[in-house]
């Protein structure tokens, strides 16, 4: 069945304690190669069907109005995986 | 992009016509005027910053002030003796003994929580903590007072889970005890609720700190959580004045909290004061660095040299203005020694926690700071943080007051048999404001740090701050907007009996005050009235109750659409207890003891839950207040705790008599058998009027039978009306009830599925 | 006998578990995450709390900080340990215990006095307990969801590994109602409730017979003293 898959991100201006914590971590392991990380949310819609326009539309919808929360969240790439 | 363009002290002075978006900064034409005339000159885009955020409502107090003085003014020696350190401070500070003092605030992050209840409220928590930290207190517990819109709306839901996720997230992973609070629904707090969240820390005597920078050559120093875009939303006009094209995007007006880095703090500020390695030290909260330079600065010998290049960032877009206005969280400002900073910054290494020294403190009398080798800011700090504008806002008399007055719940029906009395007292107790609210409470660790000995839902939360001697502090919040909404004055004395009185019901002896005033727009004189009266009250109630107002916040702006909230001063009252073994719960552990009714009781319903929840009623005038009587009663809960003649103890309050009753019944699932036939003729009352008058100065006790004796003499000796008025029960094997004799009997079972329901139906289970 | 109590930052209940040490007649003994010195301890408690914020996987950053390699070849050599709540997560994630701990499966933070069943009474930290005694411990979580494979599920029950199953009430959607873990010598113990919270009378859960006065949970410390005391 295809999939539409949804990333959503936390806003690049505001703080992401997850990322912070992790980036902490791999420092504190030892890990030089990266100097930063963020932890974001991906979603996977089962798509019972085909994925029409209509259908897509409305994934998008979704990931901007429930599946993220515009205030403190981006929605990075809605895309469809067949 | 190109490079910003920094307004300089010397750019400013060299163009003097330059315009300045200071309206969409919050300023008016006057203050703006003002700002010129302090400088002599216009001021930088950074100054106009920092300006434009001291001088708001929030961090000003414009329009509260000339009210607020009346904390200050109406004292006795009795309030001051016990206060080691009182209003204007990060939070007030109470002597407890043993060397012990508590320091505890509540304060109001309303607005954010609306706009994204999950971080507003998170970084509600996280902000009231901070103040705490920042007088040399550890933290140990905290608090909430929330209102919420009407519980059946779609919306309501929405927030109700963010607030409540977002405190049991903050909460819960800094690792501080929810000892209690209240959660009230109303449709007037619909789109806009209330989040006033309370923090209490215990110190030695010898560890108070206090927000001063002092001692020329000392280093201004900033650590924690590292500076970003957070919550400087306004600050964004400005970059866009001062960025050419393709400037930065809009700032978010949010902030995003991290409990764990709040949790480090914590710890490491701690090690640091043990350390004897700060001389002063303030949280970052609204206004962030432009707040803790300015105050510091006012507080301590006057002037401070800082560099903003210094300031770690998390985006190093920000231009100066961000820098200087933002809010972001976990972040703290010392003032230490310089032979010390090496210490210092050991401590700060061994917790993981950024650090950088900005500048110091210098005798000049001006705050300077510097960015990119140019001077931006150069200011006399007390007219940033103390010397802000003061209004004395028109006020008036509600038109429509008078004919509410007038509109008494007296003329209501009352039931009078069994079956309506027993029919208005499920209804009560299935009703949103009386619902059990442990959908809410238990989502909060009450246990961790080992030291809670009471927490919701009894009266008030306890906890104990000395583990050898057993010494503690008990608190609790209160505020009943329908009360004040009738009469600001008695609304507000009656929120603080209230609290007065739950505290004293836990068998401690309340000693200090913080609160947290929730209104409409200052600029509506009805509301300016329901403010001014609300204060009056407060400082006239604790006047004659002899507790000290030691700190608070202010905040306006309350409404949804065009209609202000109720007037909401949330009080919060702190007692002390000289051993936490000898606490007393609400509800009665035991069968076979009396229950004793303390206090008269008048018809008195107006404003009350029975005639909001029953007919939907709101008219009349609030519950007689009397201080004198609140104290008396206070006196006695204590003197009969000390002695150990309660089993349980409750404070009569919404719903009255018969909410009592029920609450004491379903803590512990022991019932109880209840003649009031005495009472209704002592009082001259009809059984309604027993059951849901909401009188002050009432409480119920559960005396075991021993002590009988010991306790009617208690009374005799301090002439308090007090009446036998049942005995609790274990009742049939069937299961306990509450058994009004000659009313009505309710089985145990009914009354806690009813007073379950109304959250966990809107919520979830 | 001396317990050593681990603090990560973000740990919690740190000085809880060092209280009840102190309470059931141990010496507690504070350890420091980023040590690689167990100070010769006879007995180790991985406490309570959000280590690192346990904003990745509850317990996994903080099983990988320097004093957990110790604590790893300790435990495989025979030592005991605890793993409260946070610190169960933290074995779990160092694979000391098998399974996984997931969000409660109604999605929220709770706490509760919990009932539970004791099932296996013979580890070094529940010997003073009867096997099918019905204890009551605070629960305080978020991620306290036990999820392990049909594999693991089975062998845990075959080889009676569950030390302690939720009674009652499932509070967090955990598999076969599994509150806790042993491993097959008996050192090592991961549970999700709190049983340092319910050491102290006065500040426990609420009991028949009074409020606040229960402390089933100081067995376990009195339980690990005695399989020092035994041993040595």
């Amino acid at each position: 069945m295809p999939t539409i898959v949804v990333d959503v991100m936390p806003k690049a201006e505001l703080l992401d304690p997850a990322g912070k914590a992790v980036a902490g971590a791999l420092h504190r392991l030892g890990d030089t190669a990266f100097s930063g990380v963020r932890i974001g949310k991906r979603f996977e819609l089962t798509v019972d069907g085909e994925v029409t326009d209509a259908v897509l539309a409305r994934a998008r919808e979704l990931a901007s109005e429930m599946l993220s929360n515009s205030v403190i969240e981006d929605v990075i790439a809605v895309s469809v995986d067949e | 992009m190109s490079t910003p363009v920094v307004d300089s002290v010397s750019n400013a002075a060299a163009t003097p016509g330059k315009e300045q978006p200071y309206e969409a900064l919050g300023l008016k034409p006057d203050e703006y005027a003002r700002i010129r005339e302090l400088l002599g000159r216009r001021p930088t885009s950074g100054e106009l910053a920092m300006y434009s955020v001291m001088w708001s409502e929030h961090c000003s107090y414009k329009s509260s002030k000339v009210h607020l003085r009346q904390f200050g003014q109406k004292v006795s020696p009795e309030m001051t003796k016990n206060l080691m350190v009182g209003m204007g401070e990060n939070a007030g500070v109470v002597d407890i003994g043993e060397g012990w003092a508590v320091t505890f605030k509540i304060e109001s992050h309303n607005h954010p929580s609306y706009i994204e209840p999950f971080q507003g409220a998170a970084t509600g928590v996280g902000g009231i903590v901070r103040d705490i930290i920042s007088m040399g207190a550890r933290p140990v517990a905290v608090m909430d007072a929330l209102r919420f819109g009407a519980l059946g709306d779609p919306d309501t839901a929405r927030v109700v889970h963010g607030v409540v996720g977002g405190i049991s997230f903050y909460g819960n992973c800094l690792g501080l005890p929810n000892i209690g609070g209240e959660t009230r629904f109303d449709p007037v707090y619909q789109a806009n609720p209330l989040v006033n969240a309370l923090a209490v820390g215990v110190l030695r005597h010898e560890d108070l700190h206090l927000a001063n920078a002092r001692g020329v050559g000392n280093k201004v120093v900033l650590f924690g959580a590292r500076t970003g875009g957070d919550g400087i939303g306004g600050a964004s006009i400005l970059a866009s004045d001062t960025f050419s094209e393709g400037g930065p995007t809009k700032r978010p007006a949010v902030q995003v909290g991290d409990p764990f880095a709040e949790k480090v703090l914590i710890e490491c500020c701690l090690e640091l004061f043990a350390g004897g390695l700060v001389e002063g030290i303030q949280d970052l909260g609204a206004a962030g660095i432009s707040c803790a330079t300015s105050e510091l600065a006012s507080n301590g010998d006057g002037g401070m040299r800082i560099s903003l290049d210094e300031v770690l960032l998390r985006d190093p877009t920000l231009t100066a203005e961000e820098i200087l206005m933002s809010e972001s969280q976990e972040r703290m400002m010392a003032i230490v020694q310089p032979s010390k900073l090496e210490g210092f910054l050991a401590v700060t290494k061994k917790w993981d926690v950024e650090t950088s020294v900005l500048g110091e403190v210098t005798d000049t009398g001006r705050l300077v700071i510097d960015w990119r080798g140019e001077t931006i800011v150069d200011v006399d700090p007390r007219t940033v943080a103390v010397d802000g504008p003061v209004y004395e806002r028109p006020v008036a008399y509600p038109a429509w007051l008078d004919q509410m007055q007038e509109n008494s719940a007296a003329t209501l029906p009352r039931p009078a048999d069994g079956a309506g009395l027993r029919k208005d007292l499920l209804h009560l107790v299935n009703s949103a404001n009386i619902a059990d609210t442990s959908w809410v409470t238990s989502q909060y660790d009450k246990y961790v740090l080992g030291n809670t000995a009471l927490s919701y839902p009894d009266d008030g939360g306890m906890v104990r701050v000395d583990e050898r001697s057993g010494l503690g502090f008990a608190l609790a919040t209160d505020a009943n907007g329908r009360y004040c909404y009738l009469d600001p004055y008695a609304g507000a004395q009656l929120a603080l009996a209230e609290a007065y009185r739950n505290v004293a019901v836990t068998g401690a002896t309340p000693v200090a005050v913080s609160d947290c005033l929730n209104f409409g727009s200052p600029e509506n004189p009805e509301v300016m009235w329901q403010f001014s009266r609300a204060v009056e009250g407060l400082a006239d109630g604790c006047l004659a109750l002899g507790i000290p107002v030691t700190g608070g916040n202010v905040s306006f702006y309350n409404q949804t659409g065009d209609v202000p909230i109720h007037p909401t001063p949330v009080v919060a009252v702190l007692g002390t207890i000289d051993d936490v073994g000898r606490r007393v719960p609400s509800g009665w552990q035991d069968a076979g003891d009396n229950l004793y009714l303390l206090g008269a009781t008048a018809l008195e319903l107006d404003g009350s839950a029975w005639a909001g929840v029953v007919h939907g009623h709101l008219g009349g005038r609030p519950p007689a207040v009397d201080l004198g009587r609140e104290k008396a009663l206070a006196g006695l809960l204590a003197a009969g705790a000390h002695e150990g003649l309660f089993n349980a103890a409750h404070d009569l309050s919404d719903g009255g008599l018969g909410v009592a009753l029920v609450e004491g019944c379903l803590r512990f699932g022991v019932g109880a058998r209840i003649f009031l036939d005495e009472l209704l003729e002592r009082d001259g009352i009809d059984l309604a009027t027993a059951l849901f008058s909401e009188t002050g100065g009432r409480a119920i006790v559960a005396v075991p039978r021993e002590e009988d004796v010991k306790f009617t003499r208690l009374c005799e000796g301090r002439g308090y009306p007090v009446l036998r008025i049942g005995v609790t029960d274990a009742g049939p094997a069937s299961g306990a009830a509450l058994d009004v004799q000659g009313a009505f009997s309710i089985p145990l079972d009914e009354l806690g599925a009813a007073h379950r329901a109304p959250l966990r139906e809107a919520f979830g289970a | 006998m001396r317990i050593g109590v681990v603090t990560f930052p973000g740990s919690l209940d740190d000085r809880d578990a060092q209280r009840a040490v102190r309470l059931a007649g141990g010496e507690p003994v504070p350890l420091w995450h980023g040590s690689h010195d167990l100070e010769g301890v006879d007995a180790i408690v991985l406490p309570g709390g959000f280590s690192y914020g346990d904003y990745l996987r509850c317990g996994a950053i903080a099983a990988r900080s320097p004093i957990m390699s110790e604590v790893i070849d300790a435990a495989n050599a025979g030592l005991p340990v605890l793993g409260i709540c946070n610190g169960f997560q933290i074995l779990v994630e160092a694979h000391l215990l098998p399974g996984g701990l997931i969000r409660n499966d109604h999605g929220s933070f709770v706490c509760r006095d919990q009932v539970l069943r004791v099932e296996n009474a013979s580890t070094a930290w529940t010997n003073g307990f009867a096997e099918g005694q019905e204890i009551t411990i605070p629960l305080k979580n978020g991620e306290g969801g036990f999820i392990a494979s049909a594999e693991d599920l089975k062998r845990l029950e075959g080889e009676g590994l569950v030390a302690f199953r939720y009674v009652g009430v499932n509070p967090n959607g955990s598999l076969d109602d599994i509150a806790g873990l042993t491993n097959p010598r008996g050192n090592v113990v991961g549970l999700m409730p709190h049983p340092e919270h319910a050491s102290e009378p006065g500040f426990g859960p609420d009991t028949p017979a009074a409020m606040r006065s229960g402390v089933d949970g100081l067995t376990f410390f009195t339980s690990v003293l005695a399989h020092r005391m035994a041993a040595a």
